[in-house]
């Protein structure tokens, strides 16, 4: 059977990105930003294994393993700030946390 | 008993994934009104009370007439739910713990070959090599039904469960990961029928290689961390906290009637068969015989033997302690299982180095990485 | 009939199928003004994920995306967002203004660039339809034993994420309490 060749991983990975860019763009709520980051990362994930498997050489699937233990750390630290925010603030609006502007 | 290959036009080999979907499906669900109805008799004997004894003999029929009752009732939805996720949350919790026991070998038969050859061929739906992943995988998604349902009742009781739930199953999920971890090491493989063929084998002819008696007691501490942390996973006694009924009425199901209501209980029911299902093949041998001379019992018996034993040691557990506070719970996943279950890893991981010399340590080391990499994402709260 | 479905390319269809339901997945997850129900989208779009992986022959990364990503950041999202209750839909309006068209209009000029390098820098991928394969590509015994071999570059970075993490607990933790 001839496998599903490796440019439509890479054009499907390309369109989760641009989505998850749109989302980063337009959503005020910083959770939501938070998980179109973490679609990107997924998209950018999903392009590592297709041209790991492309060239037959294992940096990709070592990359993904790196991007998810970073993706991990990220959220870890990410979800603590906006909680500290949302109790200095009781708001997690963004447009409302501007405080480094002044 | 050997079985030929071919009977008539059918493949053996071919076909016993497929009468494998049959045996756990049937068991899983045919049995949980069977386990309502022994944990009833159990506990009613342990507290020193009747139990059921109205329908049937000795009550037998209690669970059926249950199920009919639950099955007729009315179907409530409370006011100003998101109905989409109302809907999905008992979905979400029966279905992992069904498809999780896909990859739980049961049972092993042995076949003749049309070459003549007698092969050996584990009776399992799917015999694939990340069996044990695959399984944690699948229980790390069962949290969502609970967390959902809790959210989308609208109640604040079952908000409080679900949260609760939802802390408690990503706390004890790590002192599992890694208890699970160290039976990997001990067998150098993730796939469950390789697990269990290890297990196979006595020392002085008597004694069962299980891994529960392997690595000079270390496998012992890492099963006793296992099993406290599946009674924890599956919100079962003394860790059923986000059900509580003294404070929370029902906990997370407290908004659900009829069938999806059972639809929990036979999800609660399917997930304590799953976990003493790895229980069972992971530390206790699986289908292996506790003694050789006793090898001439079939394998699945020997299985689900080991699997009902568990079972009782969770409704004995449950008639016998009484609920944990939430402080103690959390205390007793982070503070005291999870430091307990990196030293046993570690020192499992040394004995094995020891052992073996010119094994590469490294190739499930990965995974340890990757349950650290959970305690980050769990550390925040 | 028969030469038809003889013709038919299950694995694409596969891919398709997949491909459909994360695209839209992850549309709904922007769409959509309840937290909740994005983080449930996104989660589909994970599954999705790791079913693609899984056709890509890479086991063990579905196993792990399954894990990480669904069971135990996506739980996390969740938590938070009951925890701040923040799950109604009104909780946070949306502002309107040029934001959602000029982001579209960018989103589209992105994903044009993107389509051109692939045009023009994809000709190498191109003609190389089927894949080459290394066996055991995906499994756990390849995984470990590539990170773990002093020959390859994996050994520290390897060890160095060990560090991050550390780092990204003590972090969480003082950024979570109260009081230390």
């Amino acid at each position: 059977m001839p496998a599903v060749p490796t440019s439509y991983y890479l054009g499907l990975s390309g369109v989760l990105f641009t989505i998850g860019m749109i989302g980063v763009l337009i959503k005020r709520n910083p959770i939501v930003i938070f998980m179109c980051i973490e679609l990107m990362l997924n998209a950018v994930n999903l392009s590592f294994i297709a041209s790991g498997r492309h060239f037959g050489h294992m940096a990709g699937q070592m990359m993904v393993i790196f991007v998810m233990a970073i993706a991990a750390a990220e959220v870890a630290i990410g979800l603590g700030i906006i909680v500290a925010i949302f109790r200095t603030k009781e708001t997690i609006n963004i447009d409302e946390i501007n405080l480094l502007k002044y | 008993m050997i079985i030929p290959q071919h009977v008539g036009p059918i493949d053996m080999v071919a076909v016993i994934p497929y009468i494998a979907i049959i045996c756990v499906l049937a068991f899983v669900l045919l049995l949980v009104p069977g386990l309502v109805w022994i944990e009833r008799v159990v506990v009613a004997l342990i507290q020193d009370r009747l139990g059921p004894n109205r329908v049937g003999p000795r009550g037998l029929l209690q669970s059926i007439a249950d199920g009919v009752k639950l099955f007729f009732k009315e179907d409530i939805l409370p006011a100003n739910v998101d109905k989409m996720v109302y809907y999905l949350a008992p979905v979400l919790v029966i279905v992992p713990a069904l498809a999780a026991g896909a990859a739980i070998p049961f049972s092993i038969v042995k076949i003749r070959l049309d070459s003549g050859v007698v092969e050996p061929i584990p009776m399992v739906v799917g015999n694939v090599n990340i069996g044990i992943l695959f399984i944690l995988a699948l229980t790390s998604l069962q949290v969502y039904g609970i967390v959902l349902a809790g959210w989308a009742s609208n109640n604040k009781y079952s908000l409080i469960g679900g949260l609760r739930s939802s802390a408690q199953v990503i706390s004890y999920e790590l002192a599992m990961s890694l208890a699970i971890l160290c039976g990997v090491f001990i067998c150098h493989s993730l796939n469950l029928v390789d697990i269990v063929n290890h297990q196979g084998g006595y020392w002085f002819g008597i004694i069962p290689k299980w891994n529960v008696f392997q690595f000079y007691g270390l496998g012992a501490v890492a099963t006793i961390i296992y099993l406290i942390a599946m009674t924890a996973e599956t919100n079962r006694a003394p860790f059923d906290l986000p059900e509580a009924e003294s404070e929370l009425v029902a906990g997370f199901h407290t908004e659900y009637s009829s069938m999806k209501f059972a639809i929990f209980f036979m999800g609660e029911y399917a997930s304590m068969l799953v976990v003493s299902g790895i229980a069972t093949a992971l530390w206790f041998g699986g289908w292996q015989p506790l003694f050789p001379f006793l090898a001439f019992i079939p394998g699945w018996i020997w299985f689900i033997g080991k699997l009902m034993t568990f079972i009782m040691i969770y409704i004995w557990v449950r008639a016998t302690l009484p609920r944990l506070r939430y402080d103690a719970l959390m205390s007793l996943g982070w503070k005291k299982l999870l430091p307990m279950a990196l030293v046993v890893l570690f020192l499992v991981a040394l004995v094995d180095t020891l052992q073996t010399p010119s094994q590469p340590v490294g190739s499930h080391v990965a995974q340890g990485h990757l349950a650290a990499s959970m305690v980050i994402g769990e550390s925040q709260r | 009939m028969g030469r038809g479905l003889a013709i038919l390319n299950w694995s694409l269809i596969g891919f398709w199928i997949m491909a459909i339901i994360s695209v839209c997945s992850a549309v709904l997850m922007i769409a959509n003004r309840n937290p909740v129900r994005s983080a449930l989208f996104l989660v589909l779009g994970f599954m999705m994920q790791a079913l693609l992986y899984l056709s890509m022959s890479a086991q063990f990364i579905a196993a792990v995306q399954i894990i990480v990503y669904a069971g135990a950041i996506m739980v996390l999202f969740l938590f938070v967002i009951m925890l701040l209750n923040i799950g109604s839909p009104e909780a946070l309006r949306e502002r309107g203004g040029l934001q959602a068209p000029a982001a579209i209009v960018l989103a589209i000029v992105f994903l044009l660039l993107l389509a051109g390098v692939g045009a023009l820098g994809g000709s190498q991928i191109n003609h190389l339809m089927n894949p080459s394969v290394i066996p055991n590509y995906g499994t756990v015994d390849a995984i470990g034993k590539t990170i773990f071999d002093p020959s390859k570059p994996w050994l520290f970075p390897f060890e160095a994420t060990s560090i991050l993490l550390l780092i990204g607990v003590v972090g969480a933790i003082t950024l979570a309490k109260r009081r230390l």
